[in-house]
């Protein structure tokens, strides 16, 4: 390979990395909040994000085949949004509902494998609903190149660094400054005690995966119409993926899940001019065994490696 | 009426069958398993050696997921070790004819040091982050895999390995792999009862129950747990060499992660730790579905729907072992 290192080439893969690195902190964002209330991996987190992007498409074809969009494609990418949130957090919500509440104090195995479980049955939903089929996101409005200096980046681009940080802005305040967001706090700290000091923990938890999976169905609709193409099968890497920057950060630590995120994004677009592009995933993977076993706290994290 | 009465003689039928010694139903069992081939066919022979390479694989990650209490969700790396070494050392890929009796101890050897090298890094955690980093070390693999083209030729697998022989005698047939892999798994089911009752077997349930209880007891802790994963990885080495010898051509989509999630479902499914048990689950998870090939579209939603229901509702699994048995009786 041959890649000459011009300075505008790393500084648009950095861009590239942000883009992909934003879509990993909104994923790794529901892992570590549900981590943080419930210490169980949320195995199914990558299908829910999956779903907010099938409802994303859904809303959006209706639209196109009603001539909606057309006029109003603002309008529409936002219904698209608001779609997305919805079936995702139902789903999220539901998911917790039903398959997670009855083993709350059951061996950590069994949610464990109750949510690959989860994780499995979802995906093959949406692959039955589907027929399997790849599908292609309507182009709302299309890719335009912004030329800032020698470097070029894409309004797609621009609009999913954007979103992303808005929302993580939105969920920080939201944790930090609301009743409910101390609450959260709470029964992430000592479930007993909050519930002790007169918190639902139940309502909590349940406010806990409504968060975690909007984050997700954001995520999933903007990868819709940045990559353009959607399948049953796209929850899988992505979600490991978010996993390993919720890691990356210290997993229960909301500003280290972000910065995971972004971090693990630009080391793999990085990777990417070093190495051939099939080992992408590859770097990934192995930054997660690293971090594991030099910093298992994270960069900004709690020590949570040994905990059972 | 008759309903009770026949479901009343039915259980007590079933008692006696369960009251025999142990080593009596073993040799009724795999005495009917080993007279079977001729009369069904070479479909059902087929399908039957199917089912016992899972149960190789069953009895081995038993070792590390029911014995040791490690969730391992990258054991088809160890699987896909196995099959591509044996690939590589006979079959014309290379030149090398080496014989497939002299493969089998390599192969079991080469994956549980992938198991012991996988291990050493990761075995200081705990719980949910082993069983990811095993995923992702399963998935490194497959893409390692799909992508040495030199080696692997890629996509376009390997072809033409050799069969397994004996003297003149060549392994051709499904019916002689059948018993092949039906002597791999009496194999299998020996040493890995042998060792549950061994002083290795007791040291990986007590640090199963309560790692700190264990190392405070003298248990080492981490040579234990790499114990586990060494030998649980040599049985998925020898299952993949079978498995290569039988196809006599293996591909990188042989080993998705879908191997490593069916085979942890199946033990699940049996019940942790018990040896009925993973057969039971391989036969549920393996063979039903492959006999139901209509309904292969809802298998793997079924697959999801069980594992959900099983982890509420009997968590122990279908044929718990009789530790796990009394240990859920004692904490009602």
């Amino acid at each position: 390979m041959s890649v000459t290192f011009t300075p505008e080439l790393i500084i648009e893969q950095i861009i590239n990395g942000l883009t992909i690195g934003a879509i990993y902190a909104l994923i790794a964002l529901g892992y570590t909040l549900v981590y943080g209330v419930l210490l169980m991996i949320n195995f199914a987190h990558g299908e829910i994000f999956m779903f907010g992007s099938f409802a994303g498409y859904f809303v959006l074809a209706w639209f196109f085949q009603s001539g909606f969009a057309t006029n109003h494609a603002f309008l529409s990418i936002v219904m698209a949004f608001a779609g997305g949130i919805l079936v995702s957090s139902a789903l999220g919500v539901l998911v917790e509902r039903l398959a997670y509440r009855p083993l709350r104090n059951a061996p950590r195995l069994s949610p464990l494998i109750c949510a690959i479980g989860v994780s499995i049955f979802l995906q093959n939903i949406m692959m039955l609903f589907v027929e399997a089929k790849i599908l292609m996101y309507p182009d709302v409005f299309p890719e335009k190149a912004v030329e800032i200096g020698p470097v070029s980046i894409s309004n797609f681009q621009i609009l999913i660094i954007t979103v992303s940080i808005v929302m993580m802005a939105g969920l920080y305040v939201f944790v930090k400054k609301t009743n409910t967001g101390k609450a959260m706090r709470a029964v992430a700290e000592d479930k007993d005690t909050a519930a002790l000091m007169g918190i639902n923990v139940d309502r909590i938890i349940t406010t806990t995966f409504v968060a975690g999976s909007s984050l997700a169905a954001v995520a999933g609709v903007m990868v819709g119409m940045y990559y353009s193409q959607i399948s049953h099968m796209m929850g899988f890497i992505p979600g490991i993926k978010a996993f390993t920057a919720a890691v990356l950060g210290g997993i229960g630590n909301m500003p280290g899940a972000m910065l995971g995120g972004y971090i693990l994004g630009v080391a793999e677009a990085l990777g990417v001019l070093i190495l051939p592009a099939q080992y992408k995933d590859v770097i990934a993977f192995s930054f997660l065994v690293l971090i594991l076993i030099f910093r298992p706290r994270g960069i900004m994290g709690e020590v949570v490696a040994e905990r059972t | 009426m008759i309903k009770q009465i026949l479901a009343e003689r039915l259980s007590r039928r079933w008692q006696g069958i369960l009251r025999m010694p142990k080593w009596l139903q073993f040799v009724l069992i795999t005495g009917f398993v080993a007279v079977l081939p001729p009369f069904i066919g070479n479909y059902w022979t087929h399908v039957l050696a199917y089912i016992g390479i899972y149960v190789m694989l069953g009895v081995g990650i038993n070792v590390v997921v029911g014995f040791a209490g490690l969730l391992d969700l990258g054991y088809v790396a160890f699987y896909a070790i196995g099959a591509y070494s044996y690939a590589f050392l006979a079959s014309p890929k290379f030149g090398i004819h080496i014989p497939f009796w002299m493969m089998i101890p390599a192969c079991a050897a080469l994956a549980s040091l992938g198991g012991a090298l996988l291990g050493i890094p990761v075995l200081r955690m705990r719980g949910d982050y082993l069983a990811i980093v095993t995923l992702g070390f399963g998935e490194i693999i497959r893409i390692l895999i799909n992508n040495l083209d030199a080696l692997t030729n890629g996509p376009k697998g390997l072809l033409r390995i050799d069969p397994p022989t004996i003297g003149s005698f060549t392994f051709t047939t499904p019916t002689h792999f059948y018993y092949l892999i039906l002597g791999g798994c009496l194999l299998s089911i020996f040493f890995t009862s042998r060792l549950n009752n061994s002083r290795i077997g007791r040291a990986w349930i007590a640090m199963r129950e309560d790692q700190d209880a264990a190392a405070l007891m003298g248990i080492d802790i981490l040579k234990y747990k790499l114990l586990a994963f060494a030998i649980g990885a040599s049985f998925a080495g020898v299952g993949g060499t079978i498995f290569a010898a039988k196809q006599g051509s293996i591909f990188p989509d042989d080993f998705s992660v879908m191997v490593s999630v069916n085979v942890i479902c199946l033990i699940i499914i049996g019940g942790l730790g018990s040896i009925p048990g993973v057969i039971i689950g391989a036969i549920i998870l393996i063979g039903i579905p492959e006999v139901l090939r209509a309904a292969a579209m809802y298998r793997m939603l079924a697959f999801g729907l069980l594992l959900i229901l099983m982890m509420i509702f009997r968590p122990m699994g279908i044929f718990p072992s009789a530790r796990r048995k009394l240990e859920l009786k004692k904490e009602d």
